[in-house]
């Protein structure tokens, strides 16, 4: 056992490595770009250089003259095409192509098609647009904003939670603290490039593009092209990084397809990574402020978190994280309230942990504030507030592990070596600053189908239409059929990753490992049923005994007993050649229309603090260690401790491997990630990656991740809690704590830079 | 990116020759049609982005002449070919006993893939990373003359506070060039005027009411050396780097420093600051208060205000001037202790 393999402890599965791990290191799994495809022609957008206005003119000549040019895609030529919808499937409700107005910075003014790259980016480039410009409104503190109640904008987002008499506990507070944080832009920039690649057989459409949900995007771009849902395929078997980026689909996919119909042959479609940042989906800066009173035991009696975030004119786009931060400590009285700020620029969207991330960092900042104002230990000031039950609707939690998180996590951080005094632990002319925050994400589940076959030469073959973005998902789903089944991973295919597959949710959520497995396990407990009742048939080789006394291992139906037969010889009594089931799986609580709604690409959420029985969520706790130069200020995570507990553990290799991924994302949130926006013009600026930073290899020095054992049968029938979410939330409030200990800065807008500790 | 023309001169003569064939006196050697390419790590991005539109490129790597890939280490100094990759230099045992502050500048730039393709003289020569510039839609001075400048106003953390104008402040990011500039490197060129010594200190303007005009450079010129004269106290020097993460980023703020100590009294200091200009910035005026003192903390404080007497900030990058001054405090006093 290595660290990137942990030793499974109680409800943790095997380190296996991924079953398509050697097709990544080899260069041979296949994204959707790389797709081979005969007589194919290229696709370059333009798009524009304004935020606000109307496209009065498009010069088209120079563009027209490049060689090999085929086809111009622009406005008019959608207009049969209806527009996109806002929503879990679509990133945004602007038909770029279907009206000449600009609502932001890099909208799709056209699609020029050609028969290379190369000629089809240099006539792109030579379109020229002229417009008629508005003074466009950047973000908050713009002139020309518009503010909106969030509450009920977004089936997400409800209402503003709130409990008890907030203002008369505020007023009667013995401690409190009133404060500001903010978090800026960020875009999600896999490393994988946007693209789509489309192409006809006859009435069939097949759309190959990196998606995180191709049941949603079928209907969806089918809707669009008004087709039947059955002639559209999306086909998105590997993707290069996702982050939610890939989940809604983008008006990009039908222009593409509208193009490949007009030359009738396939057109494949990159964007740059500079057109990404507005034809895609962003993380919403946001702004915060939030109020705690405490009496001086440090019991907090009242908690308030306002919250403000920036969308796009047409669309409502809810961040919304109070759901979360209210539910999290004993607090007393809540109250909650979320505005959306509205401005000329694209949709922003789902970001991991979409709500969490900035919402959980303004508080776990203020959590750190508070404690040193009680003059307490941030995590014994966290003990003192764990609930018993969440304080809105006074459920029970499925279960919480925070306590045991913090506590193991402080152990092997060594948080007992801190020295609470400000600026106290220094190396040399290095300042040391040691700080934590607690990671919260919601355990939904989702709808989910699965197809799985077992052959009489013991091959299984597992379909489910989920998507592997990165997660692991295909080793873990792999891994469950393994284990009913009794055949070893090797003698597994799985495929996902294709709208013609049995549909899976939209892999959002931190839900597809929970909905996937309870759908094969459905599935496999299916075959068992029917093989157990094979074997035990009169006549059969273990007639006479009863179901639940087998298991399958090896190939063979071991009996309590002793007794066995081999899988293959009940096949051969059954005169079949295979056994193969289909499964849908509802969560508990679904409505009578979940599974329908789960074809029509737009599934029921269940779980998080939607459930009568109880809330659910998985918890954790990081520990940062900064070092911070005495004269020049840069900021160095040389440690990162953090523990998690998240029911069911299907692989301790994969759920490392996302947990230490979204612990590394929080550390560049907290440090590097932002999208600067000139806010004369609404307009980004470093669009690359050689000015928007992330954290290289060098930056991340000793990281650990800790799998806090944890049972939860009530979250779903796999017992598995959603973890790809969880890593990145708290992270950057950690980091935060870490700076104050170390230099008594209080850093409370993000990122945090050299020049606010030289300030 | 438009089609073009690709060429592999065999030897320097040649390759000036047809420099000279398809240029004029009179065309810039950022904005010529034809144009020479070494490593390409900084001209094959311009030319996708649509910032630089050569018609002819014309690829050094297959010049002949040897010298150009040698690096020689006689009692004159150091000699650096121009085809010389960046990582080679970094990794010579005798750059890094006898100039630390070299190999310094080279070790924390880009990143091992970059070093290994990008040449020396192309590094000293290449361009801005202001966002203004690299992306055609926004008004810049450097890339269209008169259009303006987008970066003044806008966002401008990255920009330099030192040797700006009205018309352009984008910063110079190299960081050889701050050691070069130091040690009163000369660099050698040939062309169609025929051979030049160039004192690295006028290899680059300022931007001036012309920041389309970056270098002394003509467009049929090529750098062949760099040479870098003895110093016998040129070990006690060093580069010291600081940025937004730790590695791969460009400098907020650098200090290349050389130090000829009697004891604790500069004899002698060599001082440069990257980062912060729009040139590579040697900072005469904090080697003159450091000589013949005593260096401590107020002395180098002391030079670093003088370095940045003039800096002019904007609005996001007045923090600079600060940083700007702590780096080189930090720089100075790690040089003097460092065991030599």
């Amino acid at each position: 056992m290595d660290a990137a393999a942990p030793r499974p402890k109680e409800n943790q599965g095997e380190p296996l490595p991924r079953v398509d791990a050697r097709l990544k290191v080899t260069g041979q799994a296949h994204y959707p770009a790389d797709l081979p495809a005969a007589n194919i022609a290229y696709g370059a957008l333009a798009t524009s250089s304004i935020a606000r206005g109307k496209v009065t003119k498009l010069r088209l000549d120079d563009a027209r003259a490049v060689p090999g040019l085929l086809d111009i895609v622009t406005y008019g030529d959608m207009d049969k095409v209806d527009k996109p919808k806002f929503g879990n499937s679509g990133a945004t409700s602007i038909g770029p192509l279907h009206d000449r107005t600009i609502f932001h910075d890099g909208q799709i003014i056209a699609l020029a098609v050609a028969e290379t790259f190369e000629a089809a980016e240099e006539a792109a480039q030579l379109i020229r647009a002229e417009y008629e410009e508005d003074r466009p409104t950047a973000s908050f503190d713009s002139p020309g904003t518009k503010t909106v109640a969030a509450a009920g904008k977004s089936p997400m987002f409800k209402e503003d939670v709130k409990a008890g008499d907030f203002d008369a506990a505020f007023a009667a507070a013995a401690v409190k603290i009133d404060q500001r944080y903010s978090t800026p832009t960020q875009h999600h920039n896999p490393i994988e490039l946007f693209s789509t690649t489309a192409y006809w057989q006859g009435d069939q459409l097949v759309v190959h593009e990196p998606s995180q949900n191709v049941t949603g995007w079928k209907v969806e771009l089918a809707r669009q092209l008004k087709m039947d849902p059955a002639n559209v395929r999306i086909v998105s078997p590997f993707i290069g990084g996702a982050f939610g980026s890939k989940g809604p689909m983008t008006p990009r996919t039908a222009i593409v397809a509208v193009a490949a119909k007009r030359l009738g042959r396939p057109v494949r479609c990159v964007t740059s990574r500079m057109q990404a940042f507005g034809t895609q989906t962003y993380r919403a800066e946001t702004r915060h402020r939030i109020r705690i009173g405490a009496g001086k035991d440090g019991r907090i009696t009242a908690f308030a978190h306002e919250g403000w975030e920036v969308t796009s004119r047409p669309d409502l786009y809810v961040v919304g994280g109070t759901s979360a931060t209210g539910r999290m400590y004993g607090y007393g009285s809540v109250l909650t309230h979320v505005s959306l700020v509205q401005a000329d620029r694209n949709t922003p969207g789902y970001m991991r942990s979409p709500p969490e991330t900035p919402y959980v960092y303004a508080l776990e900042n203020a959590m750190d504030e508070m404690a040193v104002a009680l003059g307490m230990d941030p995590v014994e000031f966290r003990r003192i507030n764990e609930p018993k039950t969440e304080p809105i609707g006074k459920k029970p939690f499925s279960s919480r592990s925070l306590i045991q998180c913090y506590d193991q996590a402080a152990e092997a951080f060594g948080w007992a070596r801190r020295d609470p005094k400000i600026g106290a632990m220094r190396d040399g002319d290095w300042l040391i600053g040691m700080g934590c925050a607690t990671a919260i994400y919601p355990t939904a589940v989702a709808p989910c189908a699965a197809r799985v076959r077992l052959t009489v030469d013991g091959d299984v073959r597992l379909q489910c239409g989920s998507h592997e973005i990165g997660t692991g998902v295909r080793t873990v789903a792999g891994q469950m059929a393994s284990e009913r089944l009794g055949v070893a991973i090797d003698k597994i295919s799985v495929e996902m990753g294709d709208s013609s597959l049995p549909p899976a949710p939209v892999s959002g959520g931190s839900i597809s490992t929970a909905s996937v497995c309870s759908a094969v396990l459905k599935a496999c407990d299916a075959i068992r049923t029917k093989l157990f009742a094979a074997a035990t048939a009169e006549g059969g080789p273990l007639a006479g005994s009863h179901n639940e006394e087998f298991e399958l291992a090896d190939g063979k139906i071991v009996a309590k007993s002793g007794a066995s037969t081999k899988v293959e010889d009940v096949l051969k009594a059954m005169q079949v050649g295979a056994i193969e089931e289909y499964a849908e799986f509802a969560p508990k609580g679904a409505t009578p229309e979940a599974l329908k709604k789960l074809y029509a690409g737009t599934p029921e959420f269940h779980g998080g603090e939607q459930d009568e029985d109880s809330v659910k969520y998985a918890f954790g706790a990081e520990f940062v260690e900064v070092r911070i130069n005495r004269y020049t200020k840069e900021i160095r995570v040389p440690r990162i401790v953090g523990a998690f507990a998240a029911g069911r553990i299907m692989n301790t290799r994969t759920a490392r491997s996302q947990l230490m991924g979204g612990m590394i994302w929080g550390i560049g949130q907290a440090l590097h990630e932002a999208t600067e926006v000139d806010r004369r013009y609404a307009r980004y600026v470093n669009r690359d990656l050689q000015d928007y930073l992330v954290p290289v290899n060098a930056d991340i020095k000793d990281l650990q991740v800790i799998l806090v054992p944890e049972i939860d049968h009530a979250v779903n029938p796999a017992g598995v809690k959603g973890l790809g979410e969880l890593g990145n939330v708290g992270t950057a409030a950690a980091v935060a704590s870490a700076v104050y200990h170390a230099t008594g800065k209080r850093i409370r807008d993000l990122p945090i830079r050299i020049e606010q500790l030289l300030a | 990116m438009r089609p073009f023309v690709y060429e592999q001169p065999t030897d320097i003569s040649a390759a000036v020759a047809l420099a000279s064939n398809f240029t004029t006196r009179d065309d810039q050697p950022t904005r010529a049609n034809t144009q020479f390419i070494a490593g390409g790590t900084n001209l094959a991005d311009h030319m996708k982005l649509g910032v630089a539109e050569p018609n002819r490129l014309l690829d050094l790597n297959r010049l002949e002449e040897q010298k150009l890939r040698h690096i020689r280490v006689t009692e004159d100094g150091i000699r650096f070919g121009a085809l010389v990759r960046m990582g080679e230099a970094a990794d010579h045992r005798e750059v890094k006993e006898r100039y630390p502050v070299i190999a310094e500048s080279l070790r924390l730039a880009a990143s091992g893939q970059i070093r290994n393709m990008a040449s020396l003289a192309g590094n000293v020569l290449q361009r801005t990373r202001c966002e203004y510039f690299r992306e055609t839609s926004w008004a810049c001075n450097k890339r269209v003359p008169g259009s303006g400048c987008a970066a003044m106003d806008g966002f401008n953390r990255q920009h330099a506070v030192l040797g700006g104008s009205d018309a352009c402040i984008a910063t110079y990011h190299g960081d050889f060039a701050q050691a070069l500039i130091a040690l009163d490197a000369v660099v050698l060129t040939e062309g169609s005027r025929g051979a030049r010594k160039i004192p690295f200190a006028k290899l680059h303007r300022q931007p001036g009411d012309t920041p389309h005009i970056e270098t002394d450079l003509a467009a049929d010129e090529i750098i062949t050396a760099i040479e870098v004269p003895a110093l016998p106290w040129g070990r006690r020097s060093l580069y010291l780097k600081i940025r937004d993460r730790e590695s791969y980023a460009f400098a907020l703020a650098s200090a290349a420093v050389a130090l000829d100590l009697d004891g604790e009294t500069v004899r002698e200091a060599r001082i440069a600051l990257g980062g912060v200009a729009t040139v590579p910035w040697r900072a005469s005026a904090a080697e003159e208060i450091l000589q013949g003192k005593k260096l401590d903390d107020a002395s180098a404080g002391a030079a670093a205000d003088a370095a940045f007497a003039e800096a002019q900030p904007r609005q996001h990058n007045a923090f600079k001037i600060e940083l700007g001054k702590r780096t080189l405090v930090r720089a100075l006093l790690e040089t003097r202790d460092m065991k030599v």
